[in-house]
């Protein structure tokens, strides 16, 4: 590689960009740093989280009401090694530091979080943050674990060497946290006296940033710790050629199996009161069409969304606890061999597993991959794994329309065969799809699988919690606006004209009128409702069916497995349960794609990719069926 | 003093990075994470199934894939392998 000026320094004056009171602090520092441990410390619950615009990136800010100083706030940029823009989390960060991010408000200190475990490596990036002159603090974080293993290091001198103060904390433990609160109330005073001169590094060559770093570490007697043997001891079986994969399975297996036999009876015990809920508001209202939208259009569709929550909170509790212990890594570097197979990385594989449960959670869980095609790859595959909300649909299909015949004695008998493949379906749908996007518009970029390996940490109860708190609110506040207008408009659509009953309501109307286009598959006009009802969500098609079966003399009297089976064929019900497979009925994963993404057009492509790949499937499926059986 | 690829570096041995060759901007991460000239690396141990491999270096552990290992060249420090 080039480098010719590796001992060339330039000098940079470390004026205050903002003379007098501060409003804004930033919080900056490389991945790992324990940097939002500090920032949950200082703002406590009252934080606020949005994207950038234009960009993937999550904004953190809040109050620093942590340390009674409530009048200022904290924005929390994304974990960066340096200030090189080649990745879009460091872009972000620069954008916000020289005040060129739209919406975010120009900081006027910085707080710069180091892990002193790495004090040496971390140092690198102090350069180019000294270098913009911003009054800053420099945060010695985990300094109680780095004293304990023996590291050390001379605080005074670090902070003669880098012209700005320098404290030791620890996050976790909330200690030291008394320096940025000194820091910030002598920096609200008007800036006077000139800062000293500061020799930094050519700026934007690692060498140069290494040698600088190297320098100031010797200069201030740092003795980096010595690593804990736990962490290697620990790796030597969750790592270990046979010991490894077999306790990946175990946890795995552990989560899945808890957050269904946990989660689901919550779900179901949420749901009733949920319900409950809702009629006893309606009974208030009386009857009337208020009652009708708000508790049959509002509150049912939003509380059948709603439902999913306690799955997504026992199931982000399981990744929080992984991510924070440092297994979350490991599990990584096992899954990476088998992931990369279908063009993506380790880092895929948690999320994937749990969108069996759900896929908006699995959605949210994607951030832990960095590479951004990748990322999007797995944004778009996941709701291809079988989730929870298709169990209702294929129950029914199944039970009405498959023989329970034995085939491997009495364990296995066709209807779970039939359950089986339609799971396998859904993964095989996913693999294709991820292959695909690889070779096509998300093909690889350049940057590779790079894992850091942490050391493992028992997670703390406070950062778990306010994961929780932090997940949850994103996904109330999704159900809270894009879902509540589709349901509205659903709704709407279903009762107009007034005290039509549904198949002569708008949406029975549509119905009807694209029966010509389902009549291939095997489906009829009230198959057709279920479809579009089931936009909302998966699971409301059965509750369709059920309405749309119950009013119809014909079939009035028999129960709706009766009904279907007088009404449909085999290949069309087959159809129906392929269709549900590969189709993207579900307005709460649309929406968090589009959060995630940030943009529309994802969803868009995501939503008209999966319905074709829908239709040709229940298609194919019907011709086949009808043939053969 | 032999050169070879990182990727050929036996587990347990420790090696001297000589150089990158890599995109720009793969290369500015990698030294980032300490993949520096003249940095002492150390095979740790190998994923399960043989690939990634986790390496030692500045003080932290970072998985890398052979694919990428290939492409950065060391010196084995013979006098050190125990």
């Amino acid at each position: 590689m080039s480098d010719c000026c590796a001992t060339a320094t330039i000098e940079i004056a470390a004026t205050p960009r903002v003379a007098g009171k501060i409003q804004t602090v930033a919080l900056v520092g490389p991945p790992n740093s324990g940097k939002s441990t500090l920032f949950n410390r200082l703002t406590g619950l009252r934080q606020k989280v949005a994207n950038y615009p234009g960009v993937t990136v999550e904004q953190h800010y809040g109050k620093l009401s942590g340390i009674d100083r409530g009048d200022l706030t904290l924005i929390d940029l994304p974990g960066i090694y340096s200030l090189n823009t080649h990745s879009e989390d460091a872009r972000v960060a620069v954008d916000v530091l020289h005040g060129r991010m739209p919406g975010a408000p120009v900081p006027d200190a910085v707080l710069l979080v180091l892990d002193s475990l790495h004090l040496q490596r971390q140092l690198m990036l102090a350069a180019p943050i000294l270098a913009l002159g911003l009054p800053t603090l420099v945060l010695l974080n985990m300094s109680d674990l780095m004293e304990t293993r023996g590291g050390e290091v001379d605080t005074l001198a670090l902070a003669r060497e880098l012209g700005v103060p320098v404290a030791k904390i620890s996050a976790t433990r909330g200690t030291g946290l008394d320096a940025i609160k000194h820091f910030l109330d002598q920096k609200s005073e008007p800036v006077k006296a000139a800062s000293p001169r500061l020799e930094l590094p050519v700026m934007g060559n690692p060498r140069s940033y290494r040698q600088w770093a190297t320098g100031i570490s010797t200069r201030t007697k740092y003795k980096a710790p010595i690593s804990s043997e736990w962490t290697r001891k620990l790796d030597s079986i969750l790592l270990g050629r046979i010991t490894g994969p077999l306790v990946f399975l175990v946890i795995v297996f552990g989560v899945f199996q808890v957050v269904f036999s946990v989660g689901l009876p919550i779900s179901n015990a949420f749901q009733e009161f949920l319900n409950g809920a809702g009629n006893k508001v309606g009974v208030v209202l009386g009857h009337g069409w208020l009652e009708s939208l708000l508790i049959d259009g509002v509150w049912k569709g939003v509380s059948a969304v709603l439902v999913f929550l306690p799955q997504i909170l026992l199931l982000f509790l399981f990744v929080g606890i992984l991510e924070d212990s440092g297994y979350l890594a490991r599990a990584a570097l096992i899954a990476d061999r088998v992931m990369r197979a279908i063009g993506l990385n380790g880092k895929a594989f948690i999320p994937l597993l749990s969108a069996y449960a759900c896929a908006v959670p699995a959605i949210m869980a994607t951030r832990t991959i960095e590479n951004k095609r990748d990322r999007f790859a797995t944004i778009l595959v996941t709701p291809f794994m079988t989730c929870s909300a298709r169990l209702p649909i294929y129950m029914l299909m199944i039970a009405a329309f498959i023989p329970n015949k034995p085939l491997l004695g009495d364990f296995f008998g066709l209807q779970a065969a039939v359950m089986l493949s339609l799971y396998v379906l859904g993964f095989l749908a996913a693999l294709a799809t991820a292959r695909l996007l690889k070779s096509s518009i998300l093909k690889a970029s350049s940057a590779p699988f790079i894992l850091e390996l942490p050391q493992y940490r028992v997670p703390t109860a406070r950062s778990l919690g306010l994961r929780l708190l932090d997940r949850g609110k994103v996904f109330v506040q999704q159900a809270g606006t894009v879902i509540l207008c589709v349901m509205i408009v659903l709704w709407v659509l279903s009762h107009i004209p007034f005290h039509a009953d549904l198949p002569q309501s708008i949406i029975g109307h549509i119905g009807q009128w694209i029966e010509p286009v389902i009549k291939p598959l095997g489906f009829n006009w009230k198959i057709g409702i279920g479809l579009l009802s089931s936009v909302i969500a998966r699971e409301v098609i059965v509750g369709t069916l059920g309405t749309l079966y119950g009013t119809d003399p014909a079939t009035q009297s028999l129960s709706l497995q009766a009904a279907l089976r007088h009404d449909l064929t085999l290949g069309g019900a087959m159809a129906l349960v392929v269709f549900f497979a590969f189709a993207m009925q579900c307005t709460s994963t649309l929406a968090i794609v589009r959060r995630e993404t940030n943009s529309w057009k994802w969803p868009a492509l995501q939503f008209a990719y999966m319905s074709v790949l829908a239709y040709v499937a229940a298609l194919a499926t019907n011709v086949l069926v009808s043939r053969f059986f | 003093m032999s050169l070879m690829a990182l990727s050929e570096l036996k587990i347990g041995r420790s090696a001297v990075v000589e150089g990158l060759r890599l995109p720009d901007e793969v290369q500015h991460h990698l030294m980032h994470m300490g993949f520096m000239p003249e940095a002492r690396v150390r095979a740790v141990r190998r994923a399960p199934a043989g690939d990634p491999t986790v390496y030692a270096v500045d003080g932290m552990e970072v998985a890398l894939r052979q694919e990428t290992a290939r492409w950065i060249s060391v010196r084995e420090a013979e006098e050190e392998a125990r």
